[in-house]
């Protein structure tokens, strides 16, 4: 009965399209019609991306959208932060938010995994066969990791052994163990792909953890950062200084080390030129869009990012489907971070809002990231950026002037990270 | 000649064209952008500005206050450890927009 009200409303949509003065009454008998059966709007992925656009399009929507989020996940746990559990210094605990506080914004969620889309009939389906009926889709399925070139690392067992840790997970919790393990005087590893990457800041932070704790509770020890990248990609006065100045002899960092496989059962980094072994080997595979959303040509920049129109975020490749968050191919100069898919959230959220109830979509949508990483414990440093709508090239481009870094580490900036982490995570859940 | 006479009145339409765009005013702003552009500073001061952390809420403060403050962000006589950076990326109006949008927030 329903999928009946909303196939007359498209109809009395599509006729308003056709007609012109006489469409004016349809258009505004419309709300009246949506009163009834409301437009739906399904999400699918609960992280920084998604769960900010299921709360934003509920709440820009007021009411009138019927708004889904699909996670496989009982709680959220941050990423951002996720590097100070492999620190020492914060708990898995310390990240995690339950998803309950979206119920007050009426929105339905349905845990369990999305296996596909039937783009014409506009449904998602589920693992367990449950068809979810859409009007607009918005996928934020983080990213998939590609350990198509690494022999190695192919079975789930090698994959438990040489860690990634990029998604805040139990597996954080298993890194830090591995670490805990290790004897003083043994090497931490980490091997860095080429970009882009998710969270770009964050191998180098996750070196200035360990070295901060091998310098407290393992002073033998060393750091190696194994980047696949020519020089650092992010923060890199700052992460230099830091290593430096704080871990003076603990982190050496070496670039262009490309790596061509893994041998598991020596923790041996198999590169271009020469092996290295460690006692903890940590891999962040190549990565790109999340499975879902490289489905039907989707993922159209080099198989992996998808591209989206940046007014809306819909898909350039399949209508109705709209992406956000680390899956998408970015503008230059624009991260793949969490903050940035909360962004990206507001702004697509807005848009479907307005195609959905015939308003105008947003033409100038604008966007800032922030993204803080930790030395320590309480030393932080920033990078910032604010980025608006190019009409002409389609596309976002840095505000001339604008952004910057911190000067060096510090305190305050510290009790801000803490304090951004606790409002971004409110700002999509609470 | 006759090129003499066409280039007059191309220069003619350029002054037109140039008086009109002149005249026209600003196009109508986005019946949401205020509501849009203030939803990018949630991220850390709060949903609607309002937050209980130690990065300030920005719910309920005047305009002129919140206008005369990102103002000196921007020309560096309020220091900050990231606003004075941020701040520089927004106009005069879009500040204004998203100023009148937090003083309405209760």
């Amino acid at each position: 009965m329903k999928m009946q009200r909303r196939d007359f409303l498209k109809t009395a949509g599509a006729a308003a399209t056709v007609s012109t003065l006489s469409a004016c009454a349809t258009i505004e008998s419309a709300p009246q019609i949506v009163g009834v059966a409301k437009p739906r709007v399904v999400v699918v992925g609960g992280g920084f991306g998604g769960a900010t656009a299921a709360k934003y399009v509920a709440k820009f929507g007021e009411g009138n959208i019927d708004v889904t989020l699909v996670e496989r996940g009982d709680a959220f746990v941050s990423c951002p932060m996720s590097n100070l559990v492999v620190g020492g210094s914060k708990q898995l605990a310390d990240l995690s938010v339950p998803y309950t506080g979206l119920a007050k914004y009426g929105i339905t969620r349905v845990r369990g995994e999305a296996i596909g889309i039937d783009p014409g009939k506009r449904n998602l389906r589920m693992q367990d066969g449950t068809l979810i009926p859409y009007d607009r889709l918005i996928l934020s399925p983080g990213v998939d990791f590609m350990y198509g070139d690494l022999p190695g690392l192919q079975s789930v067992a090698a994959q438990s052994s040489i860690l990634h840790a990029w998604k805040a997970s139990p597996e954080t919790v298993a890194l830090r163990k591995q670490l805990e393990a290790m004897p003083d005087g043994g090497v931490f590893a980490i091997h860095i792909p080429k970009a882009p990457f998710r969270c770009p800041p964050g191998p180098y932070e996750r070196a200035c953890q360990v070295a901060w704790y091998f310098k407290q509770y393992k002073p033998k020890s060393k750091v190696i950062v194994l980047d696949g990248n020519e020089d650092i990609v992010s923060k890199k006065g700052l992460f230099t200084k830091a290593w430096n100045e704080n871990y003076k002899g603990l982190v050496e960092y070496r670039n262009n080390q490309t790596l061509l496989d893994v041998d598991v059962a020596t923790k041996t980094a198999k590169l271009e030129f020469g092996d290295q072994k460690a006692d903890v080997l940590n891999v962040l595979p190549p990565m790109r869009a999340g499975n879902i959303a490289r489905m039907f040509g989707m993922a159209n920049a080099n198989g992996r990012w998808c591209q989206v129109d940046f007014l809306t975020y819909e898909s350039t490749a399949i209508a109705n489907i709209h992406m956000i968050g680390d899956a998408i191919q970015i503008a230059p100069g624009m991260p793949k971070s969490g903050h940035m898919a909360n962004q990206h959230a507001k702004v697509c959220a807005a848009a479907v809002v307005e195609l959905l109830t015939k308003g105008s979509v947003n033409p100038t949508p604008m966007v800032a990231n922030t993204c803080y990483s930790f030395i320590d414990d309480k030393n932080v440093v920033h990078v910032a950026s604010v980025h608006e709508y190019d009409a002409k090239d389609k596309t976002m481009k840095t505000v001339a002037g604008s952004g910057g870094l911190s000067a060096a580490g510090n305190e305050l900036e510290g009790t801000y990270a803490n304090a951004w982490a606790k409002t971004i995570w409110a700002d999509m859940l609470a | 000649m006759k090129l003499t006479v066409h280039n007059a009145l191309a220069a003619l339409a350029v002054i037109a064209a140039s008086a009109v765009h002149a005249q026209a005013p600003t196009p109508a702003a986005h019946p949401n952008l205020a509501r849009n552009l203030a939803a990018q500073c949630a991220n850390c001061h709060g949903t609607d500005g309002k937050s209980d952390q130690a990065i300030p809420a920005l719910a309920g403060r005047p305009a002129d206050y919140m206008n005369a403050q990102m103002k000196a962000f921007k020309e560096g006589t309020r220091p900050a450890t990231i606003m004075h950076q941020l701040a520089k990326g927004y106009t005069d109006e879009q500040i204004k927009l998203m100023a009148d949008y937090f003083a309405k927030q209760k």
